[in-house]
């Protein structure tokens, strides 16, 4: 049977096929969409969203020791926060397969940078498969698994956005059962004290040397001949790229990027007079090959390091490189338009709070998630984004070089609190920092699409389960002053982030509404501007929300009055907050009036 | 089309259900025997910004985005998002674009405003243009939901495929209740046609 997936919905049917028996993840795009589909269709697989990456990293060894299969899954970034675990998980091998999904994310559709997984793949010594399609990805579930068994070693899959976000049609095959040992308490092979770890990285190195045959047989690093004298070598999603300029020529297709098959390669190399590297961010295949004294190759000259490459800037560059005669070109001359970034929804609660910092006129460190936003025209009162959880230890940090006259505020959603600001709060305690903390909880992990976290009182299979308390926690750690306050109320926001960055100490500030869409859709009677009333100041255009849009009606000194439009308008009741004429109402009131 | 394969650009603006008409189209194309790839990006596009689908029909599709400047058709929801993608287009490409105006505070307050007209300087460029006016058809409709299946069927005069093949798509990805108000929608938008 055919069926048209993604690549993240070809992972999840790959881990049903493949026997995998644990998935857990922490949502991040483009990796979303793989542990969602899991626990939709395949509810003999136990998953779960995991408060962090590093904790369903944890969680994947431990069933992966267990004897079940195991895939975790993740963005790019999030591998850095599970880094800790994969570099001493490579050390110790597995018992049952074990396999980390990490979708990387070129050109930054929805990330913080662009790195580059497979060479953190390498740094960790441990294999990595690339698929350039769906069909891929489901196989390579399985191949990842087999591979990871029979060397003992946890192996990556590393997706792209274009990989795990493309449809294509995938052939389905019928799930295995795969039974392994349960757990045994071999200590040298899974402690890693001094004496043990230097006998499995030695025992690592012998292991790779062993993955080195492998790949030079595996079929998946495959050989595409049609007797020409130029060649490609290329791998995930520029294979597809290549495909679809010069669908004959020879290419070199690389299905298993770490380690390299480089005999092979050479044999490629040898036969033919000139051959480029086309892949895309960093040079990876191309430094290796080039350290392995095949000099000859070229690669990033022609296709550049930044970005998603994409089939015109791989005809570009082979152009470039003179392996296709003709440049590609527009079809008619791009437009210079007005840009259109993503916004705070209409009735959005971060609005209410970023109002307030805005009014207030204070350093806001920021983090990970949709109220990143609030740095955007015309709120602009969010000026930091490194990573998540960071925003605390950035304020800690500013507040002590800096002092807090001024007052120094650090924003960060819930379910980004509940992945690494626990500690960062304790820390802001333990060393009396003077800053003031809010939570922005909008009661859902909100910018990935919705998902659960452990505040919410649901687990991802959607059993009810204990909720997070954040203010019992916040207490808990020593926190003496924890308010809550309801953003969507302007003045009281205000008045309650006045009051606790004046007080001496750490403080929290608890700004709680749910997102208005999602897990269900806030639609409350619009707002309605009365234009008799309205004279034109312009401050509801300075809230920044999309319903609000200038009238043809002007003011005495030719301005726009303002208007709402009622299909957008959640009836948040911001606008009229703000307004100091009373213009703007509930619409029902107006049919009052008249 | 070059080697055979025909390249569809649907554009629009976060949640007006652009990613539902990818999805007819690749059914359609399935039931019609044909290789589909599609490609799109979730993510920030939710917050009401520029969302964009590539569907890629053929006997053999290899890349899921079109190379630039070769969509056969731009299938757009929005007028100025049809502006912003048509250097997409192929110099004979065609684009099907939805009369529905859709402005950001950014347009309103930024360097570069709103245009008049977009639908006008579309076609200084390309005479392959037709406008649909889908929102009103929506609205007589009784659900602006089903804009984009109007503008799809606008679309299906250009993409191919039998009508009934479309109709059972609709039957199989729409939600039961929608399929027969969806089928309406398809046959008003059917009959539109550049003139």
């Amino acid at each position: 049977m055919k069926m048209l997936l993604s690549g993240n919905e070809a992972v999840a049917r790959g881990a049903y096929e493949a026997g995998v028996k644990l998935a857990a993840a922490y949502p991040g795009t483009p990796s979303t969409e793989i542990l969602e589909n899991i626990a939709r269709h395949f509810p003999s697989i136990y998953a779960e969203w995991s408060p962090n990456e590093k904790v369903a990293f944890e969680v994947g060894i431990g069933g992966s020791l267990g004897g079940g299969r195991s895939l975790v899954a993740m963005k790019h970034v999030g591998v850095n926060v599970a880094a800790d675990p994969l570099m001493t998980f490579a050390y110790t091998g597995v018992n049952a397969g074990f396999l980390l999904v990490s979708a990387d994310d070129p050109e930054m559709h929805s990330s913080q940078n662009e790195q580059d997984n497979r060479i953190l793949a390498r740094f960790a010594q441990i294999p990595f498969l690339e698929p350039s399609d769906s069909q891929e990805s489901k196989d390579m579930v399985k191949i990842g698994l087999e591979i990871s068994e029979e060397f003992d070693i946890p192996v990556m899959l590393r997706m792209t956005t274009r990989v795990s976000h493309s449809k294509g049609i995938v052939e389905l095959g019928e799930p295995i059962e795969v039974t392994k040992d349960k757990f045994d308490r071999d200590t040298r092979k899974y402690v890693m004290v001094p004496g043990h770890a230097k006998l499995r990285h030695a025992n690592l190195l012998e292991r790779v040397e062993r993955l080195r045959d492998y790949v030079e047989k595996s079929p998946l690093n495959r050989i595409e001949e049609y007797d020409t004298k130029t060649g490609i070598i290329t791998g995930g999603i520029s294979y597809q790229y290549v495909k679809e300029i010069m669908p004959e020529t020879d290419i070199f297709k690389i299905g298993i990027g770490f380690p390299l098959p480089l005999k092979k390669i050479r044999e490629f190399l040898d036969k033919r007079e000139k051959v480029i590297i086309v892949e895309e961010l960093e040079p990876y295949y191309e430094e290796i090959i080039r350290a392995a004294g095949m000099t000859s190759v070229e690669g990033k000259r022609y296709f550049g390091r930044e970005g998603e490459l994409s089939p015109y800037r791989v005809a570009l560059g082979l152009n470039d490189a003179g392996l296709i005669d003709e440049a590609p070109k527009a079809g008619h001359e791009p437009e210079k338009l007005f840009p259109r970034p993503p916004v705070l929804c209409p009735g959005c609660p971060h609005r209410g709070l970023f109002m307030a910092l805005k009014k207030l006129k204070l350093t806001v460190t920021g983090d990970i998630g949709c109220y990143t936003l609030g740095t955007l025209e015309p709120l602009k009162s969010l000026h930091t984004c490194i990573c998540m959880g960071a925003s605390i230890g950035k304020a800690i940090g500013m507040e002590k070089v800096n002092g807090s006259d001024r007052g120094i505020v650090a924003v960060l959603g819930d379910s980004t609190f509940i992945h690494s600001g626990i500690t960062g709060l304790l820390n802001a305690v333990y060393n009396k920092s003077n800053i003031t903390v809010i939570i922005a909880d909008n009661r859902v992990t909100a910018m990935t699409g919705g998902q659960q976290h452990p505040a919410t009182g649901y687990t991802l299979m959607g059993e009810e389960t204990k909720k997070l308390d954040f203010t019992a926690l916040a207490r808990v750690l020593g926190v003496e002053s924890v308010r809550t306050v309801d953003p969507l109320k302007y003045e009281e926001t205000q008045k309650i982030i006045k009051e606790e960055v004046e007080r001496p100490g750490p403080s929290v500030i608890i700004s709680t509404s749910p997102c208005v869409l999602m897990p269900k859709r806030i639609m409350e009677t619009p707002y309605e501007v009365i234009l008799d009333l309205c004279n034109g100041c312009g401050i509801c255009f300075r809230i920044g929300c999309p319903a609000i849009y200038p009238s043809k009606e002007l003011n005495k000194r030719g301005k726009p009055k303002a208007e709402i439009d009622p299909a957008l308008c959640t009836g948040c009741s911001l606008c009229s907050q703000v307004c100091n004429r009373g213009a703007i109402v509930i619409k029902q009131s107006i049919e009052k009036v008249k | 089309m070059k080697n055979g394969i025909k390249n569809i650009l649907i554009v629009g603006v976060g949640g007006q259900g652009v990613l539902l008409a990818s999805e007819l189209l690749s059914e359609a194309a399935i039931m019609s025997g044909f290789d589909v790839k599609k490609s799109e990006v979730h993510g920030m596009a939710q917050r009401g910004g520029v969302v964009s689908s590539h569907v890629r029909i053929g006997k053999k599709v290899y890349s899921p985005i079109i190379q630039y400047g070769q969509a056969d058709i731009l299938l757009s929801f929005e007028q100025a998002e049809a502006m912003r993608a048509v250097d997409w287009l192929s110099p004979e490409g065609k684009v099907v674009v939805s009369n529905t105006r859709l402005v950001p505070p950014i347009a309103n307050f930024g360097e570069l405003g709103y245009p008049d007209d977009p639908v006008a300087e579309i076609k200084k460029k390309t005479g392959n243009v037709i406008a649909v006016d889908a929102d009103k058809m929506a609205r007589d409709l009784g659900n602006m939901r089903l804009v984009n299946t109007i503008l799809l069927a606008v679309a299906s005069s250009y993409i191919g495929f039998e009508k009934n093949v479309w109709e059972e798509a609709i039957k199989k990805l729409v939600k039961p209740k929608f399929v027969d108000i969806n089928l309406k929608a398809f046959a008003q938008g059917r009959g539109l046609t550049i003139n």
